[in-house]
C-alpha cells in the first residue's frame, strides 16, 4: 500500500488543478504583476481546511477545479439601491454587460475595465500591490488567485468630490457560472468617493478590491451581497488609509451557501478612520448557511481610530464566524480600537465560532472587543408583546433591534433605509 | 370587568408557590388599588393576567369581560384590552419609540379588524399625549427607554396606556421613582383615562400615589392572598401604621 501523500504535495495538487482549469489572461499593463501573483501563488498554494486561518471555514468549494452549479433567484424584488442616484456598472456572471452599464463618465473620476486596459495605464505598479502587502503577516492564497487570473472589474482614480455613488452591480443569470473580479480603487489626496456593490456576481465568485486612500480622502463602501442560497463566494478588500483619511465600508449578507469576506485594512497615517461592519442574516432551513468574517487591521499611524462591528443573526443550523485582529505596531500610540462581533442564534441548532485578536506593541492605545452569542431577549419579547404586538413580529423588531449598531454605521441615510427595508423584506419571507 | 377567581400560581422551573388563591374582581369605571410588603406577589399576579412566561397556574381563572385571559398569548390578551405599565419598563435598543408605539396601536387595530391610523393621524395624537405627559418630540424620536431616567421611562408607559386606550389598566408600581411632579404628570394622566368605564388596577406601596388617583376599593396582599379589603381609608391605615397591625389582626 502506497503511504498517504504529504500534505505539501496536496496543496500542490490542488493548485495546479485549479489553474489548469483556468484561461489566465494574457498581456496589458498588469501582465507583470499577474506574473508575480501566479509565481506566489505556486510558492504558497491553496487553503485547505487544515490551514488555521481555515479552521471554521472549509475552502473546499472555493479552492475546487470546477465550481458547483447554484440555481439562480428569481426574484421579484427592486434592486437594493434603486431609489438612490449613482452610476451603474454591470456584470453578468462576471462579464461586464455595457448595455445594462451607465456609461462610465462621471465628473471627479476616471472609471476603466481592467479587461480593456491597455498596455499603459495609472494602475500600473499599483494593480495587486495592496493584495501582495496584504498576504503578511497571514497568506491569503484566494486573493493571490484572484490577482492572477481576474477577467475583468473596474479601475477607478477619484480626483475630487463625486457627485453620486458608483454601484457595481453583480448579477447571477447561469448556474454554472465561476466569476473572478478584480478592482482598484485610487482616492487622491482631499478626494471622496461612495462605492456600492450588489448581487451574488456568479454560482461562485471570486472579488478583491484594492482600495488606497490619499491624505484627507474618504471612502464609503456598501455592499450587498446576493440571496441566493446556493452561491459561493470569496471576497477581499485591501485598503491603504494614509493620514486623516476615513475608510467605511459596510456589508450585507443575506442567504448564501458559503460566503467569506476578508477585509485587510492597513492605516499607514495618523489621525486616520477605519471603520468596517456587517450585518449578517441566515437561515439554514433549506440549503446550508455559511457565512465568514475575517478582518485584520493594523495600526501603523498615531492617533487613529478603528471600528469592526460585526452582527449576525443566524437561524436552523446557520453558521456565523468571525476572526477579527487588531495588530497596534509598535509607535502607533493613541492608537483607539474597537472591535465587537455578536450572533443572535434564533434556535440551539445555529452557531458562531469567534476569534477575537489583540497585538499591541505600543504603551499608550486605548483598544477592546467582545463577542457575544445568546437568543433573543425573552423580557423584551414578552414587553412588545404585551403591547400588542404579535410574536413574530415581535422577534422580527428585536432582529432588527440586534442588527441596529452594524446599520448605525452607514451614513448615508437612504443607503442605511434601503438596506433596513431588505433585511425587513428577509424578515416578513420568515414569518 | 376583571374577574380573577381563586388563582394559583407557581414558578414554572421550581417549585415555589406564588400566588395561593387570589380573587378580585374590578367592575368597569372602578379604581382598585393593591398594597402589599414587598414580595407578596403584586407583580406576579400581573405578569401572570398578562400572559409573561416562567409561571405555571395550577388553578383558578382569570377573566375579561368574560373571556378567559390564561388561555390567550400576551398580544391577544393586549387586543382585548388589557394594559400592563411595567414596574421596571424594559430598554429596546434600536427600535425607535415611535415606531414601536406606532406597530403596537397597528396591531391591536389589526387584531381587532379595525382599519390602521395613518401616519399623520398617528403623529398628532401621540404629540398631543406626550404633551399632556410632558414628554418632548425628542424623547419620541429615542429607542424605546434607552436612556431614559426613572421618570421619564413610567411617563412613557403611560403614553403607551393613552395611545392603545386599553378597557383595563394594570399600573404596577408606577410611582415608585418619580419625585412629586413626575408623580402628578402620571396621576394626572391616568386620572385623564377614567372615563366611568375603563377598570384600574393600581400596585403601589404608597399612600401618596392614591392621594392623586383616588381609589374606590383597597386591597392589601400578602404572601400570596388578598388578605383585607376596604375603601380608601385601609390605605391611610397602611401609611400610618404599616403593615405589621393588618398582618396581625388576619392571624
Ligand atoms: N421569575 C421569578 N423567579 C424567582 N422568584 C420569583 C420570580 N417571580 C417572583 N418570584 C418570587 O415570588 C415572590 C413574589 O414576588 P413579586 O410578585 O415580585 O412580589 P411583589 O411585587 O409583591 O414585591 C418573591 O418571593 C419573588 O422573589
Ligand atoms: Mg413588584
Amino acid at each position: 500500500m502506497a503511504a498517504p501523500k504529504p500534505r505539501s504535495d496536496l496543496r500542490a495538487e490542488l493548485t495546479a488543478a485549479r489553474l489548469a482549469a483556468l484561461d489566465l489572461p494574457q498581456g496589458g499593463f498588469t501582465a507583470p504583476a499577474r506574473a508575480d501573483a501566479l509565481a506566489r501563488l505556486q510558492a504558497m498554494g491553496l487553503p485547505t481546511r487544515r490551514d488555521e486561518y481555515w479552521k471554521y471555514t472549509d475552502p473546499t468549494a472555493l479552492t475546487a477545479a470546477d465550481a458547483s452549479p447554484a440555481a439562480v433567484l428569481v426574484d421579484a424584488e427592486a434592486p437594493v439601491f434603486e431609489a438612490i442616484d449613482r452610476l451603474k456598472i454591470v456584470f453578468v456572471d462576471g462579464v461586464f454587460d455595457a448595455a445594462a452599464s451607465d456609461d462610465l463618465s462621471l465628473e471627479g473620476l476616471e472609471i476603466s475595465r481592467l479587461a480593456e486596459a491597455g498596455d499603459i495605464h495609472w494602475a500600473q505598479g499599483l494593480y495587486g500591490t495592496l493584495e501582495a502587502k496584504g498576504q503578511i503577516p497571514v497568506a491569503r492564497p484566494l486573493a493571490v488567485l484572484n490577482s492572477a487570473a481576474a477577467t475583468d472589474g473596474v479601475l477607478i482614480r477619484v480626483t475630487g468630490r463625486v457627485s453620486k455613488p458608483v454601484e457595481l452591480i453583480y448579477r447571477h443569470m447561469s448556474e454554472a457560472s465561476d466569476a473572478i473580479l478584480h478592482h482598484f480603487v485610487k482616492i487622491e489626496p482631499q478626494a471622496d468617493v461612495t462605492v456600492l456593490e450588489s448581487g451574488p456576481g456568479a454560482s461562485r465568485f471570486n472579488t478583491v478590491m484594492e482600495v488606497d486612500l490619499g491624505a484627507h480622502a474618504s471612502f464609503h463602501h456598501i455592499r450587498v451581497q446576493g440571496r441566493d442560497h446556493h452561491r459561493r463566494a470569496v471576497t477581499h478588500v485591501f485598503a491603504r488609509i494614509a493620514s486623516e483619511a476615513t475608510f467605511k465600508s459596510f456589508t450585507l449578507t443575506m442567504n448564501g451557501a458559503l460566503t467569506r469576506n476578508e477585509a485587510v485594512l492597513d492605516i499607514v497615517g495618523d489621525h486616520a478612520t477605519a471603520h468596517i461592519a456587517g450585518a449578517t442574516v441566515g437561515d439554514a432551513k433549506t440549503v446550508p448557511f455559511h457565512q465568514d468574517d475575517t478582518v485584520f487591521v493594523t495600526h501603523a499611524g498615531t492617533h487613529c481610530e478603528s471600528r469592526q462591528v460585526f452582527k449576525k443573526v443566524l437561524k436552523n443550523g446557520a453558521t456565523g464566524v468571525f476572526q477579527g485582529k487588531i495588530l497596534v505596531k509598535p509607535g502607533a500610540q493613541k492608537t483607539d480600537g474597537y472591535q465587537i462581533s455578536q450572533a443572535l442564534l434564533l434556535d440551539g441548532d445555529s452557531q458562531f465560532l469567534a476569534k477575537p485578536e489583540l497585538e499591541i506593541y505600543a504603551d499608550d492605545v486605548k483598544c477592546s472587543h467582545g463577542s457575544t452569542s445568546g437568543a433573543i431577549d425573552d423580557t423584551a419579547l414578552f414587553y412588545l408583546r404585551s403591547r400588542g404586538v404579535p410574536l413574530a413580529e415581535a422577534q422580527a423588531l428585536l432582529v432588527l433591534s440586534f442588527l441596529g449598531d452594524a446599520i448605525a454605521e452607514i451614513e448615508d441615510a437612504d443607503i442605511a433605509e434601503a438596506i433596513t427595508a431588505r433585511l425587513e423584506a428577509w424578515l416578513a419571507r420568515r414569518r | 370587568m376583571l374577574e380573577i377567581k381563586n388563582l394559583h400560581v407557581k414558578l414554572e422551573e421550581e417549585d415555589k408557590v406564588i400566588l395561593k388563591g387570589v380573587d378580585l374582581t374590578v367592575e368597569a369605571g372602578k379604581v382598585h388599588a393593591i398594597m402589599g410588603p414587598n414580595g407578596s406577589g403584586k407583580s406576579t399576579l400581573s405578569y401572570v393576567l398578562s400572559g409573561r412566561g416562567g409561571y405555571e397556574v395550577t388553578g383558578g381563572s382569570a377573566t375579561l369581560d368574560g373571556a378567559e385571559l390564561l388561555d390567550m398569548e400576551p398580544e391577544e390578551r393586549a387586543a382585548a384590552g388589557l394594559f400592563l405599565a411595567f414596574q421596571y419598563p424594559v430598554e429596546i435598543p434600536g427600535v425607535g419609540n415611535m415606531t414601536f408605539l406606532r406597530t403596537a396601536v397597528n396591531a391591536q387595530r389589526k387584531a381587532r379588524g379595525e382599519p390602521e391610523v395613518s401616519a399623520a393621524e398617528f403623529l398628532k395624537l401621540v404629540r398631543a399625549q406626550a404633551k399632556l405627559l410632558n414628554i418632548d418630540a425628542e424623547m419620541l424620536k429615542r429607542p424605546v427607554n434607552v436612556g431614559f431616567s426613572g421618570g421619564e421611562k413610567k411617563r412613557n408607559e403611560i403614553l403607551q396606556m393613552a395611545m392603545l386606550e386599553p378597557r383595563m389598566c394594570i399600573l404596577d408600581e408606577t410611582d415608585s421613582g418619580l419625585d412629586v411632579d413626575a408623580m402628578r404628570l402620571v396621576a394626572d394622566g391616568v386620572n385623564a383615562l377614567r372615563d366611568g368605564k375603563r377598570g384600574f388596577l393600581v400596585i403601589t406601596h404608597y399612600q401618596r400615589l392614591l392621594d392623586h388617583i383616588k381609589p374606590d376599593v383597597v386591597h392589601i396582599m400578602a404572601d400570596g392572598r388578598i388578605i383585607k379589603t376596604g375603601g380608601p381609608e385601609l390605605a391611610r391605615e397602611v401609611e400610618e401604621n404599616g403593615y405589621a397591625d393588618i398582618l396581625a389582626e388576619v392571624q
